[in-house]
């Protein structure tokens, strides 16, 4: 351990932290996007940044990567201000989706984030790096959307950032280049780069992420191991056509909504609320369960 | 400082030579100018189209030596303004909506390398441009510029497309892509025929003389034509071309400002 660690520093804070985030908060207008939020992602760790639409990612992520300020606290990557432009060199970003000018080969759009860096890899490693080297030559406009998936990831890591943000890396992918990307994530985990990544895939977190922070109404309402917080959502989801009768009161469910005739459950423990419908504990029809969504673990996890 | 990057992410951190970002960012814009034909094909193709209809079949300008060299230099400035206006004002309004420019921000580069990147665009679509007004007024008309003059005539017209990116740059910055095109137009032609770019200035009336004078294209025209012909220059007409290029330019801050403010903060 070579670092000089600073003392009297905060419980929880780490000074090997890649990026910091300390009491930050912003608004648009009357409307608070990101309200109060502290998180730390270190060298060789990926973080999971979950949330329904709304949450407040995006904005947080625009934050880090230098886009907007914040009103209040502070953003530090390797110690440093990511609103200076020289700062950014040590954060690889992805573009939005269908985000690539359309004219251009993927090797040319490679190149040209790679002149930005001062030590970059070379342009068929990065892309190689998530198979898609042999796309090199191939315009952008003509790749199909796990192609240029891809592309986007070899653009966040070819400057070899010591940070990287991913959001939503594989939207709308099939498995086997779901798959291939991860792969590429993990390699570059492995060298030691941080990563935080955003997603609606639990597969996606699990497969990748040590840490999870779940964002809803622009806070982190939990910031902790993958397991654990897989822990505290492992409920059910059960919908039926009818009333709600007193399935609320029941040991175990921890939400209910009631929309119109529609009533939409989520319970730790299915079985007993199939046993109680039974026994006519509400009136029902068309009755279904299921594993519950992470949309459905954000509803828990925001009653909680 | 208490930070310990990751081994091979430990050399010091910096961005790239600015020299070599500026130059990232114009291989970009130019390869998209490029590829993209109707840009090209409007840009080449536009001015020729105006030389070959309305100064070659003309006889009495074609082959009269000074009013050939003055259309020439006319539809030349013409064609740099139209890349200028069109280019930039349609160009930036459209590249402001793209993922990719929001992308580029994240990037280490401040917004220097991008107008540089732009400024060059427009030099080189506008040097194609000028090729064909070049060839077509040297073989099909009597136009003449001793050859020692080009450079100077050069230099003209690169000075005179000055206020013009400047104006794009206003437009481009301040409105959204589909009111920014409609403006480029509605700018470029009142201002092309104002100026005595179509019809020369010297069959004007004398009130629309006057207003002709205040044109930065009517400024611009005398200035190319006078370098061409060898004739002198009027101080009055780099004057309306700076007030002109100040006027836009404080709208371009402003607008620039304000869509940073509006996106970014």
């Amino acid at each position: 351990m070579t670092t000089d660690r600073t003392t009297g520093t905060s419980a929880g804070t780490d000074a090997d932290a890649v990026l910091r985030i300390d009491h930050v908060s912003r608004a648009f207008g009357d409307r608070l996007a990101v309200d109060d939020v502290s998180l730390e992602v270190r060298a060789g760790q990926v973080v999971g940044l979950l949330g329904p639409n709304g949450a407040g990612k995006t904005t947080l992520l625009s934050m880090v990567s230098g886009l907007r300020t914040p009103d209040t606290g502070t953003v530090r990557v390797l110690g440093l201000d990511p609103r200076r432009p020289a700062h950014r060199a040590a954060i690889g970003v992805t573009p939005q989706e269908t985000g690539l000018p359309e004219s251009l080969t993927a090797a040319e759009v490679v190149r040209f984030v790679a002149d930005h860096h001062t030590d970059p890899l070379p342009v068929h490693e990065a892309l190689d790096r998530f198979g898609v080297a042999d796309l090199a030559d191939r315009r952008c406009g003509g790749l199909s959307g796990g192609q240029q998936r891809r592309l986007a990831c070899a653009l966040a890591l070819v400057g070899r950032p010591a940070l990287v943000l991913l959001d939503e890396p594989t939207t709308g992918l099939d498995v086997d280049a779901r798959h291939a990307l991860w792969e590429g994530i993990r390699a570059h985990r492995d060298e030691g780069v941080a990563v935080l990544l955003t997603s609606h895939h639990l597969e996606e977190v699990e497969q990748l992420s040590d840490r999870v922070a779940v964002m809803a109404g622009g806070r982190v309402l939990v910031d902790d191991a993958l397991e654990r917080v897989l822990g505290r959502v492992d409920v059910d989801r059960l919908s039926w056509t009818g009333t709600a009768g007193r399935v609320a009161d029941l040991e175990g469910v921890v939400d209910v909504q009631v929309d119109g005739d529609e009533v939409v459950v989520l319970a730790r423990d299915a079985d007993l609320v199939v046993r109680e419908l039974a026994a006519g504990a509400a009136t029902f029809r068309r009755l279904r369960v299921r594993g519950a969504s992470l949309e459905d673990a954000f509803t828990h996890l925001t009653a909680a | 400082m208490s930070t310990t990057a990751p081994r091979r992410v430990g050399a010091a951190r910096r961005s790239a030579p600015a020299v070599r970002v500026a130059l990232a960012h114009t291989r970009l814009a130019v390869l998209e100018a490029v590829r993209e034909p109707i840009v090209v094909v409007s840009t080449v193709a536009f001015p020729a189209l105006v030389l070959l209809c309305f100064v070659v079949p003309q006889r009495a300008v074609a082959e009269d030596p000074s009013a050939a060299t003055a259309a020439a230099g006319q539809i030349a400035l013409f064609s740099i303004v139209s890349v200028c206006l069109f280019t930039y004002g349609a160009g930036i309004a459209e590249d402001r909506k793209r993922p990719f420019d929001t992308f580029a921000r994240s990037l280490p580069a401040g917004p220097g390398p991008q107008l540089v990147a732009r400024v060059v665009t427009g030099v080189v679509l506008s040097a194609l441009g000028l090729v064909p007004v070049v060839l077509i007024s040297a073989l099909l008309t009597d136009a003449t510029v001793p050859l020692t003059r080009l450079p100077l005539v050069g230099l003209a017209l690169l000075a005179c497309g000055i206020p013009f990116l400047v104006l794009g740059f206003a437009i481009g910055y301040s409105l959204r892509p589909k009111a920014a095109l409609a403006m480029a137009q509605v700018v470029l032609f009142p201002l092309a025929f104002l100026g005595g770019l179509f019809v020369p200035p010297e069959t004007f009336p004398s009130w629309l003389d006057a207003a002709s004078q205040a044109t930065p294209t009517r400024a611009a025209r005398d200035l190319v034509v006078a370098v061409m012909s060898g004739g002198d220059v009027d101080l009055r007409w780099p004057l309306v071309l700076v007030l002109w290029t100040a006027a836009a330019g404080a709208v371009t801050v402003w607008a620039f400002r304000r869509d940073e403010g509006r996106r970014f903060h």
